[in-house]
């Protein structure tokens, strides 16, 4: 029930409202509103109560197991909120001078020192508010690389089939023509495709490695020669840097540019809209190219780096200096880890992640890459299943939310048919890893003995299947009086 | 197993082609229909767009994702399927039919020939698995 439709004329509840408002008599007549706002007239109780029903019905990983493959939905410790959250922080003025502000900017110094450890690259910024501006940033500090040695012929960027959309998306902002490789049978990059697209008009290289196919690519320093030996630049896009966190570094890898998705790997709930953060590191070469502000460090003092201080920079991304809570929580977390504890992220992320693989294919779930070792993640293809019983990977995902599961991500990468994306990160027990297991078990079975269970899911929520081809194709999101 | 009509022409990129006295009326396959699911929303070209061979010259989408549709040919746009953009699911119905997208006039009107024919385009399918 929307809040609208508990409205009745008149119901009001004053309490809140504030003292004095504001009149608008200084405005002109002809701007003026006529009629009062069509607003929902209820009570503080109703009010209260439909939107605590409306929370409850959240599917979160405060509730639930959240296996969305690519997303890292992992539990964010409270701990890293609480210290973001002290009021010196919040009160704290984003043009207050540098010499009230030395904890603040000594958090944010550290927090590009971390991120420089547990990456291997030269320099980091924080700036970029999000992943896809952090990919923004990285791809036109590479443009302003070649542009900067005379080499701006340079025109395409290569991207595996594989990658997530947002790379190409990134490359065409930044005025470059996309080049698709091609990916080999065991899920890593075709050398040859790579070598044919190689040549003089190539900018760069964007890959994930891991790969959201849940594969390590076992080629990536022959990539990385073959890419640099084409005058290339190699970027690293950073959404599965949970898979590696203390183990493997990009900046060993050959990456000369790399973007974070704090909000994933570093502790803040996400999948809401944001804010995010998507900070960006770099290699030696590229470091006079790093946006502005970030944090510099003298004698014990912590001051802004900004334009003056490096002219060739791309420049400013947002108003200040990044979204300073996110970055506070992702230090926190750091620190809370220490270095012993960045690589365990990692151990126990990819050991979750083949226990889960392991099991699944003991039930008869087939894997799209069932040769390789799953990394954090792992793909599961229904195709077999599809052919044998009808079912196909949105059955499996709608019955899973009965069963008081977030359901996988699905169709992606739309490579692999029918697939499932399953990630279910460091942060699950056993038992509710087994328990994933048990209903998975039995949803195989149902998929066999009575398949219509499965296409008639999801049956214990409050909204049943969902008609995605008439939400796309009629979508219609006003509400109007009956 | 997917139709494969045997006067038509393919790509590896799973459009067809259909030659009716040198202007070519290009669609999706069965397969890549079946493949995608249910359409949603077509981008087509503009009538007069240049198109290169391989590059993406629409855009497909269902509701597990978009997209590209690649020209099978060089050529310039001589109509569009304008009816898709209120019946986007005629490239499920009838992908070879009333589902067609778009038709070129052929820079060469002998490029056709180079195209797969349906037995090499069956191949193609059976070898994707």
């Amino acid at each position: 029930m929307l809040i609208f439709e508990h409205s009745r004329p008149g119901r009001v509840n004053p309490a809140q409202i504030p003292g004095a408002t504001a009149g608008g008599e200084d405005l002109p007549a002809v701007f003026l509103r006529r009629q009062p706002l069509l607003l929902p007239e209820v009570s503080e109780l109703q009010a209260v109560r439909h939107y605590t029903r409306l929370s409850q019905r959240n599917f979160a990983i405060d509730t639930h197991f959240y296996p969305l493959g690519s997303c890292t939905m992992k539990y964010n410790p409270r701990a890293a909120n609480k210290a973001a959250m002290l009021p010196q922080f919040l009160a704290r003025h984003p043009l207050a001078p540098e010499s009230t502000g030395q904890g603040f900017l000594a958090c944010l110094f550290e927090l590009q020192e971390i991120l420089k450890a547990v990456t291997g690259m030269k320099g980091v910024s924080l700036t970029p508010m999000a992943g896809a501006q952090g990919e923004f940033a990285g791809v036109a500090m590479m443009r302003a690389y070649h542009t900067a040695r005379g080499d701006s012929a340079r025109s395409e960027i290569l991207i595996p089939r594989a990658a997530h959309g947002t790379n190409p998306a990134t490359a065409v902002m930044c005025g470059y023509t996309v080049r698709e490789i091609e990916v080999d049978q065991q899920g890593d990059v075709d050398l040859e495709s790579l070598k044919k697209a190689l040549g003089p008009q190539t900018a760069g290289l964007m890959l994930t490695n891991p790969s959201t196919l849940g594969v390590f690519d076992r080629q990536i320093l022959e990539v990385a020669r073959l890419v640099h030996g084409a005058g290339g630049l190699l970027y690293y896009d950073g959404a599965n840097l949970n898979a590696i966190l203390g183990k493997v570094k990009p900046g060993d890898m050959g990456f000369d540019v790399i973007h974070l998705n704090l909000h994933k790997t570093f502790s803040t709930p996400h999948g809401g809209g944001g804010p995010g953060a998507g900070p960006v590191g770099v290699s030696e070469r590229l470091l006079p190219f790093l946006p502005v502000p970030f944090v510099g460090a003298h004698s014990g003092q912590y001051h802004w780096v900004t334009e003056k201080m490096r002219p060739q920079s791309i420049g400013r991304l947002s108003a200040h200096m990044g979204n300073a809570g996110v970055l506070l929580r992702a230090y926190v977390y750091a620190r809370l880890l220490g270095r012993e504890g960045m690589p365990r992220v990692a151990e126990y992320a990819v050991l979750n992640a083949n226990y889960l693989f392991k099991r699944l294919m003991a039930l008869g779930f087939a894997g799209a890459y069932p040769a390789r070792r799953a990394t954090h993640e792992f793909l599961l293809t229904l195709k077999d299943l599809k052919d044998t019983t009808t079912i196909t990977a949105t059955d499996v995902a709608k019955r899973l939310l009965d069963q008081g599961f977030h359901a996988p991500t699905v169709y992606f990468p739309l490579m692999v048919p029918e697939c499932l994306l399953i990630e279910p990160t460091e942060t699950e027990s056993p038992e509710d890893l087994d328990a994933f297991v048990d209903a998975m078990a039995d949803i195989w079975s149902v998929a066999h003995t009575a398949p219509d269970v499965l296409k008639n899911a999801p049956q214990k929520l409050p909204v049943r299947r969902v008609d995605e081809v008439r939400a796309a194709r009629d979508l219609d999101l006003v509400w109007r009086k009956a | 197993m997917s139709n494969v009509p045997a006067n038509l022409r393919y790509t590896k990129s799973h459009e067809w082609v259909r030659d009716d006295q040198g202007i070519l009326t290009v669609g999706i396959t069965d397969h890549a229909q079946d493949l995608m699911g249910d359409m949603v929303f077509v981008d087509l070209p503009k009538i007069g767009d240049a198109l290169t061979a391989g590059k993406e010259c629409a855009v497909v989408e269902s509701v597990k994702a978009a997209s590209d549709v690649y020209a099978p040919l060089a050529g310039t746009v001589t109509e569009i399927n304008e009816t898709l953009g209120v019946k986007p699911e005629a490239i499920n119905n009838d992908p070879y039919g009333a589902g067609w997208l778009f038709k070129i006039k052929p820079a060469q009107a002998s490029g056709v020939a180079g195209l797969l024919d349906a037995a090499a385009y069956e191949n193609l399918l059976a070898a994707e698995g």
